[in-house]
């Protein structure tokens, strides 16, 4: 690991500082605030997260351009990777109902046609995000615990590879970046801007955190689920 | 621009009877100064890093689309130069996006001087954002509100007799403008600004 990048004898507390987004990390590891001055690798053994895995979501979650070798990914303990993505999975649904409570006030306040609009778009949007998470949550993680246990596929999984899921796995925050423009750019009449820019502020930040998400998925999920096909070829 | 206020031009294209036909039109016009042309990219980015042309017009299917040889990178050693994709036959969207402008070289040769000339003109970049046009034209406003309606680019091509090359470049210009990507946010934009009932 090149010294840019974070490492397990740096405090924890200075990774949240370095981006703030990686709170959002914890709760989803069971890991709990107050850590205090303690380490990356105090805290892993505390809350029995394996580290090298804590650190490749950290390190995936702050940089860009990072991205793990084939070796990295081999090497890495990801016995706890499915239960982090379904953690994050209802995290983002928590959110974005949050956020579809506070859509809806804003377009009960502006003319009815266009608070239609933008209530109608939000709600395709859920239902895609949810038919994404869906597909993971029962194809793909049943798919991957099989490849790392044997026996036989569960049912569903049946021709599944992990190239197929490359393939259709699109990304779910071009329609949340869009929305946030057209609630600040186009909608008219819009004359509650206290309620639009709290709603915007929360949709930027969910758009950041799915798309590192996504990153996470095409960074690690796929390669994990690369090296398992291989082995067990 | 060189010396004789004529701008320089790299051609890289395989086929031979392109080329000629490309250098014919565009000599004939005297605006431009035409360099020894490519016949595929292994040479591309020594030759513009030293010539730094005006513009360049390229088969955009000699180019992977992303990593050291795409043509993304190679432009980086002559951030002046206009990249302009020549296309006669369909081509991925993916491999367009790093060019400025598709040209269809089917289309008639006043049209297609016109088309460089405008984008050779467009230089240098505007240096305020003001000064980006962020209006829709009408020829976009036609194309967006197909779009809006569930049409695919072949469909709106045919509908407002155009190439598909054309339809992608509006739609490009269309999300440049307006920000949206989506065909569903791209609706609700039509929707709200009133260019679709």
């Amino acid at each position: 690991m090149t010294p840019l990048h974070f490492s397990p004898h740096m405090r924890l507390a200075e990774l949240i500082s370095a981006n703030h987004n990686l709170i959002l990390i914890l709760p989803r590891l069971g890991i709990s605030l107050g850590f205090g001055d303690r380490s990356v690798r105090e805290v892993c053994v505390q809350y029995d997260v394996p580290e090298d895995f804590f650190l490749l979501l950290c390190n995936v979650y702050s940089f860009e351009d990072y991205r793990p070798g084939r070796k990295e990914i081999e090497h890495t303990d990801m016995h706890l990777l499915a239960h982090y993505l379904r953690k994050s999975h209802q995290d983002y649904l928590d959110r974005l109902k949050h956020i579809e409570r506070h859509l809806q006030q804003l377009a009960g306040q502006v003319e009815p046609k266009y608070g239609q609009l933008l209530t109608g778009f939000y709600e395709e949007y859920q239902q895609e995000v949810i038919e994404h998470f869906d597909c993971e949550e029962k194809i793909v993680f049943p798919y991957m615990q099989q490849l790392e246990d044997g026996g036989t596929m569960p049912e569903g999984t049946e021709g599944f590879s992990i190239a197929r899921f490359k393939h259709v796995h699109g990304n779910v925050h071009d329609k949340l970046n869009d929305l946030t423009g057209i609630i600040f750019k186009y909608l008219p009449g819009n004359v509650f801007p206290k309620e639009s820019i709290e709603l915007i502020f929360d949709i930027f930040q969910i758009s950041i955190d799915l798309d590192r998400h996504t990153l996470v998925e095409n960074k690690v999920l796929v390669p994990y689920v690369e090296h398992l096909e291989r082995i067990r070829k | 621009m060189t010396v004789q206020g004529k701008y320089s031009v790299l051609i890289v294209e395989p086929s031979e009877i392109i080329v000629e036909g490309l250098l014919s039109i565009l000599k004939e016009s005297h605006r431009f100064d035409c360099l020894h042309p490519l016949t595929d990219g292994a040479f591309l980015a020594d030759s513009i890093a030293g010539s730094r042309p005006d513009l360049l017009l390229v088969n955009p299917t000699l180019f992977p689309v992303s990593g050291k040889n795409s043509l993304r990178a190679i432009l980086q050693t002559s951030p002046s130069t206009i990249p302009v994709a020549i296309v006669y036959q369909y081509v991925e969207h993916a491999l367009l996006d790093s060019s400025r402008m598709v040209l269809d070289i089917r289309c008639p040769r006043e049209e297609m001087l016109t088309s460089l000339m405008d984008i050779l003109q467009e230089k240098p970049q505007p240096k305020t954002l003001a000064d980006i046009d962020y209006e829709l034209s009408e020829r976009e406003k036609d194309v967006l509100a197909l779009v809006a309606k569930g049409l695919i680019n072949k469909e709106i091509a045919d509908r407002l007799n155009i190439s598909v090359h054309t339809v992608i470049t509006h739609r490009k210009n269309i999300v440049r403008k307006t920000g949206i990507k989506t065909v569903a946010g791209l609706t609700v934009y039509a929707l709200m600004r009133g260019i679709i009932q």
